[in-house]
């Protein structure tokens, strides 16, 4: 199975700029950014869901999730990070 | 991207506020070759193979839970029953064993291991009454190890000398656990029809037909249930029974994929998935309130049963079709301790043993962490298991009766057992004796539904 494809999701309350933010760090580890889906819901939860690939990245997937979940709470958001295997293996036959 | 956002949300969500969790990964092992008529070798070995074996479980299971984001809450250990493996016909064996056990399951890091097991269906061996009488001993000193013994079954009958047995078995370990609320009773099923390869406990063990290892999944989510069920306010039942088989089905992919997954990782030939709804002490992860959520009062009011035949059988549908091996017990569990819309349904005292009894024909298992009256006898428990094994015996399915008589404790006192075992307030049991019955004792014959083929 692919273990480089992993699924970035940020869910929280919305301002400007978090796209920029959570976009920036992964640059700056050399993640590659394959889809991106934003919208915010009931007028104030920004949710974000990005498809990525993590073959190239300049570090492991385990430090990449701390970096992320130490973003998320400098932001006061929740972002998770998890291989792609488990959307598709819930959502998909 | 081939997964719209609103799955990827919908999977974060039933993880986050749903208590969605593969609640056990276990590794069966097969102890048969560890035998040796030295019980302090048989010991060594024992140890040592589960070390060898199970010693990267818990640590591989903590990769996937980071790889997937998915809580993986429990990692467990069942062994061949180990009535079969010490040779020995000597209490003392056994209770020697039970220590080695349970320092096994320290040292690979798992909370439970069971299978300090027989199956006494249809008569005792020479080890079997040995271990039999060294379980409330077993269970008194060690911490991990769970027990299990096979009393009845559909093609055996039901052994009523052992039915009897069980019933003294539990009032001592209760007796020797009543500084901690007759905890050691917590950590014994008594089964009629038990499975081979139940990954939960307290009843799990690794059965004879198995492979050498293999490592068998519990997923669970009574929570994601409820929230849907809640959600869908106004729709009839046949809806109901299809939105549980959806969810049903998401929750069973998921431990589909960590079963596959740690199976690979440890090299490990992948058992089967145990599609459970095994309720947790967190506020709304219960079976209780799914029922509730369907539009019953509080469970125990008429209408239960149906409400719960109506979620097991779901459950398993849209289980099997996402699994390509299912088994174990597969259905819901009603253990009242571990569930707090149980525990609140026993305080407002409007569920009764009685009523648990005939929720057991329709769902998986049986009477469990039932709390009772410290003076009930043990011929009323006897009686208690004996209705239980009828059941299961002549409805073809596993029923089992995990009951804690706590000692000095009257109706409605509560116990605190603790962790995921809970707790639970005193149900009241009849009064009524039926000792000169569990006294003639012998074998009620198989039934006519054992007769197949």
């Amino acid at each position: 199975m692919s273990e480089s494809r992993v699924v970035v999701t940020v869910i929280g309350p919305d301002r400007v700029g978090i796209v920029a933010d959570v976009a920036g760090l992964l640059a700056k580890q050399n993640v590659n950014i394959l889809d991106i889906n934003q919208k915010v819901m009931g007028g104030d939860i920004f949710a974000m869901t990005m498809l990525t690939d993590i073959t190239k990245a300049a570090i492991d997937f385990g430090d990449l999730k701390k970096l992320l979940e130490e973003k998320g709470k400098e932001l006061r958001l929740k972002i998770h990070a998890q291989h792609e295997e488990i959307f598709k293996y819930m959502h998909r036959i | 991207m081939t997964i719209s956002p609103e799955e990827i949300l919908e999977t974060i969500e039933m993880i986050e506020q749903e208590s969605l969790d593969v609640r056990t990964v276990t590794m069966g092992i097969s102890l048969l070759d560890c035998s040796h008529p030295d019980v302090k070798v048989v010991g060594e070995r024992v140890i040592a193979k589960i070390e060898r074996l199970a010693g990267k479980l818990r640590e591989t299971a903590k990769g996937i839970e980071m790889d997937y984001g998915i809580p993986i809450v429990n990692t467990r250990v069942s062994i061949t029953p180990i009535s079969q493996v010490v040779a020995g016909g000597h209490k003392d064996d056994f209770i020697y064993i039970a220590t080695c056990l349970d320092e096994a399951a320290k040292r690979v890091g798992v909370n439970f291991i069971g299978g300090f097991s027989s199956l006494v269906q249809k008569g005792f061996t020479t080890q079997d009454i040995a271990l039999i009488e060294a379980i409330p001993e077993a269970l008194a000193i060690t911490e991990r190890v769970c027990s299990s013994v096979n009393i009845a079954s559909t093609r055996a009958g039901i052994n009523m000398d052992a039915v009897k047995k069980m019933g003294q078995v539990i009032k001592e370990a209760a007796r020797l656990t009543a500084d901690k609320d007759g905890l050691g009773c917590a950590k014994l099923v008594v089964f009629a029809n038990a499975v081979d390869d139940n990954p939960f406990m307290a009843g799990a063990f690794h059965g004879v037909g198995e492979p050498e290892c293999v490592v068998n999944v519990g997923v669970s989510g009574p929570g994601v249930i409820r929230a849907a069920v809640k959600e869908a306010k106004g729709k009839d039942l046949g809806e109901i029974a299809e939105i549980i088989k959806k969810v049903g089905f998401k929750i069973t992919r998921m431990g589909e994929l960590v079963g596959r997954e740690i199976s690979r990782r440890l090299n490990v030939e992948f058992g089967i998935l145990d599609v459970s709804l095994a309720p947790t002490p967190a506020i709304g992860d219960s079976v209780a309130e799914i029922l509730e959520a369907m539009g019953i009062e509080r469970v125990g009011a008429p209408g239960s049963t149906a409400a719960l035949a109506l979620l097991n059988d779901a459950m398993k549908k849209g289980g099997a079709f996402a699994s390509s091996y299912v088994g174990g017990l597969s259905g819901a569990f009603i253990p009242v301790s571990e569930d707090q819309g149980m525990i609140r349904a026993a305080r407002e005292g409007v569920l009764f043993i009685e009523k648990l009894e005939a929720m057991t024909a329709v769902c998986s298992v049986g009477l469990d962490m039932v709390a009772i009256p410290g003076d009930t006898s043990a011929e009323t428990i006897s009686a208690i298991i004996a209705d239980e094994a009828a059941i299961g015996v002549i409805n073809n399915k596993t029923t089992a009766v995990r009951i804690i008589p706590v000692p000095g404790k009257k109706v409605g006192d509560m116990v605190h057992f603790g962790g995921l075992l809970g707790e639970a307030p005193i149900i009241p049991v009849s009064r009524l004796s039926s000792k000169e019955f569990i006294d003639r004792g012998g074998r009620i014959p198989a039934p006519i539904q054992g007769m197949k083929n």
